[in-house]
């Protein structure tokens, strides 16, 4: 049922990745429409506000703060959760919360078979923790099928497809592609073209699922220390359906998720919805506190997962990464993301975020080449409502990366290179070698001129995209002492 | 009720948290550090309370809620007009809802914690309001007697809501400050009906809740 994992263990480097995706001309134009209308959006309503540096600041402050007192937040989020009727598990990494999210899964659907005989299935809200650690594939593999309920969610679900963006992870589909989808999985041959249309076969797929399934999972925006509250923002009220209407609630939350008190939300709450979908608020925003008698959930668990954020924390240039409210604002910006579209990252977290939070989420040499993957000119920390600098913790991580290879061929190039331009004898030397070497890659144009276009082995990156001009007959040194003799 | 792998789990993480950290932190010391985070966005209204209400209506009318403005004493009537013009006539209210406000020859049923297939019968609800944000155009909703029961304004695809202007403030901080002392109640935010922007960043109103908001707003 659902598709290929985006997996950073098994996805190929950026560059080959990129490179088949930016054939694709339907997608780049898809993304960078896309991109396009939120950029704008966000630049409109974020000029609204007269205190938005401020608010900024406030906000990078407080997520700073939060992660310098993690420990206390947690456990005061625990005791005030539990006390509100909650139950708080925590998992120290993906395997753990995907076992504790599956049994708890089953005791609940096994709970609700004791009473009427019901399939196994479970609601869930777009989380990008849960597609993170993988966890519908851990379902299905238990029998339980889950059931995408935001509409992004359901195209990509529906496709067997990836996610691509933060916020809204359809984004490299247009209408035409989505018709196509919905047409063929929903068994509807009259479906109509209108984003409309499609959001209405949405509506009737999903809403009989909403008043029959009785367990639901999510994810979390925020989880408040003060109050042992949730809260979850979202658009459509498949956040909504899912929050309110099952008898039993299952949150999955990383543990950077925390923030001290119910009074920060005055910051969050207008940072996250201006930044995410350039809107003064998104349609609705949700916030519950363990189970209330007579509205909603009779039971509600919540998991904090761990999954090397405590790492991250622990690295005193990146921890800056944990700051991140997931509003995809720097992928929206980002002249690398827009390009090639999120699914080149090989990873659910793609474009600056993700090329700094995926390589430390996993051994750094599974996504060695994502922070590679920027041309570091600083846009994504521009926009950035709590002030990451991405462009810091890229060049950290690359560091990270080349101690961690040794001496690789480009190294050692390096150091060939150095050895030569030490000595004039060397250099000069080594210029004929390069002019002899050249001549039978050499073309000429019309003009006479020479070019390569074709270089062999690790050079070859250069020609791939540009061509080369062949070297020249004479040097500038040979042309000065020459010059020098000939007395002109 | 930990299990033993949990209690495993939940010391390991807080171990490791604590070495990142380079130490432990408390209440107390967390309590401090908070009080001295700098806030230099705003926190105050700036605008009189007309210009307010003008404002919510504004903002409430760019996210497609149908908007009107009247004198208290005019909502029953109002209710019974914008009833009538939608076509409704079967209307869902919380127990809670004042009497005043609702004209005859409708039928209004008192939530008494219904199904969600019989509260998906009804052609509506009609609600109050606890606080209400100018600057968002957003309505917040908390409490059962009053607002009600989330489910209530959730399943129906109409949601006639009715804001005093007693409950209006400009800012979101002056909202999350009203809330405070209630803060641990479930609570929903709504700025306009439900809608989604995930089919080619076009904004479409009306995916799973209500499609369809009218919003009366007393002077």
């Amino acid at each position: 049922m659902s598709g290929p994992l985006l997996d950073p263990r098994t996805a190929p480097s950026f560059p080959k990745a990129a490179h088949n995706l930016l054939r694709d001309a339907q997608l780049r134009k898809n993304v960078h429409h896309a991109t396009s209308v939120i950029q704008n959006k966000r630049a409109r309503v974020v000029a609204e506000l007269g205190d938005w540096e401020q608010l900024r600041l406030a906000g990078e402050r407080i997520r700073e703060h939060t992660m310098t007192h993690l420990d206390a937040y947690l456990e005061q989020f625990e005791m005030n959760c539990t006390r509100a009727g909650g139950v708080v598990h925590w998992a120290r990494d993906a395997e753990e919360a995907r076992q504790i999210v599956v049994r708890l899964a089953k005791e609940a659907i096994a709970a609700e078979q004791r009473e009427s005989p019901s399939p196994a299935e479970i609601l869930k809200i777009k989380s990008m923790t849960t597609e993170e650690i993988g966890l519908n594939g851990a379902l299905e593999a238990a029998g339980i099928r889950p059931y995408e309920t935001d509409l992004a969610e359901l195209i990509i679900q529906l496709g067997r497809d990836k996610p691509s963006h933060i916020v809204v992870p359809a984004l490299h589909k247009n209408r035409q592609q989505i018709h196509e989808i919905f047409q063929r999985e929903m068994h509807l041959p009259d479906l109509g073209h209108s984003p409309e249309d499609l959001a209405e076969a949405a509506r009737l797929f999903l809403r009989e699922k909403f008043l029959r399934v009785p367990t639901a999972v999510s994810g979390a925006n925020f989880l408040i220390a003060e109050t042992g509250g949730v809260c979850i923002v979202e658009s459509e009220g498949n956040g909504r359906m899912c929050l309110t209407l099952p008898r039993t609630l299952i949150t999955v939350a990383g543990i950077d998720k925390v923030i001290p008190r119910f009074r920060d939300l005055e910051v969050f709450l207008q940072l996250l919805p201006r930044s995410a979908t350039g809107e003064r608020m998104n349609p609705y925003n949700s916030i519950w506190t363990g189970v209330s008698a007579g509205d909603g959930p009779r039971a509600f668990h919540v998991v904090l997962m761990d999954n090397a954020r405590s790492g991250i924390l622990a690295d005193k240039e990146s921890r800056q990464t944990l700051n991140c409210i997931r509003c995809g604002a720097c992928q929206n910006v980002c002249p690398v993301y827009r390009q090639t579209g999120g699914q080149a990252y090989g990873s659910v977290y793609a474009g600056p975020i993700g090329a700094i939070l995926t390589p430390q989420l996993q051994q750094m040499h599974y996504a060695e080449s994502l922070p590679f993957a920027s041309s570091l000119c600083g846009a994504c920390y521009e926009v950035c409502p709590v002030k990451i600098n991405i462009p810091e913790v890229l060049i950290h991580l690359r560091n990270k990366v080349v101690e961690q290879k040794g001496l690789t061929g480009e190294a050692l190039a390096m150091k060939i290179m150095a050895t030569i331009f030490q000595s004039e004898r060397r250099f000069r030397a080594a210029q004929r070698l390069g002019r002899m070497a050249e001549a039978p890659l050499v073309r000429k144009d019309g003009q006479g001129v020479g070019w390569i276009g074709w270089l062999p082995g690790m050079l070859g990156g250069w020609t791939q995209v540009r061509d080369l001009q062949e070297m020249p007959k004479q040097t500038f040194r040979d042309w000065w002492e020459k010059r020098g003799r000939d007395g002109n | 009720m930990a299990t033993e792998t949990s209690g495993a789990a939940k010391t390991e993480i807080l171990r490791r948290v604590r070495k990142a950290n380079g130490g432990s932190s408390d209440a107390v010391a967390a309590e401090t550090a908070w009080n001295a985070i700098a806030r230099e966005y705003r926190r105050e209204a700036a605008l009189a309370p007309e210009a307010m209400l003008d404002l919510l209506e504004d903002r409430l009318r760019d996210y497609d809620a149908h908007v009107v403005r009247v004198q208290r004493l005019e909502i029953a009537a109002t209710v019974a007009r914008m009833l009538t013009e939608s076509g409704k006539r079967r209307i869902i209210v919380p127990a809670g809802i004042a009497a005043e406000w609702l004209p005859e020859g409708f039928e209004f049923v008192t939530d008494t914690g219904m199904t969600a297939a019989d509260l998906d019968g009804f052609d509506g609800v009609l609600t109050g309001s606890t606080v209400a944000i100018a600057e968002t155009g957003t309505v917040i909703l908390q409490d059962v007697a009053r607002p009600g029961r989330r489910a209530a304004t959730l399943i129906p695809d109409y949601h006639l809501c009715i804001v005093e202007a007693s409950k209006v403030v400009e800012t979101v901080p002056e909202a999350m400050e009203r809330l405070r002392a209630t803060s641990t109640r479930p609570t929903t935010f709504f700025s306009g009906p439900s809608a989604t922007a995930d089919i080619e960043m076009t904004r479409i109103k009306g995916v799973h809740g209500p499609r369809f908001l009218d919003v009366i707003l007393t002077i």
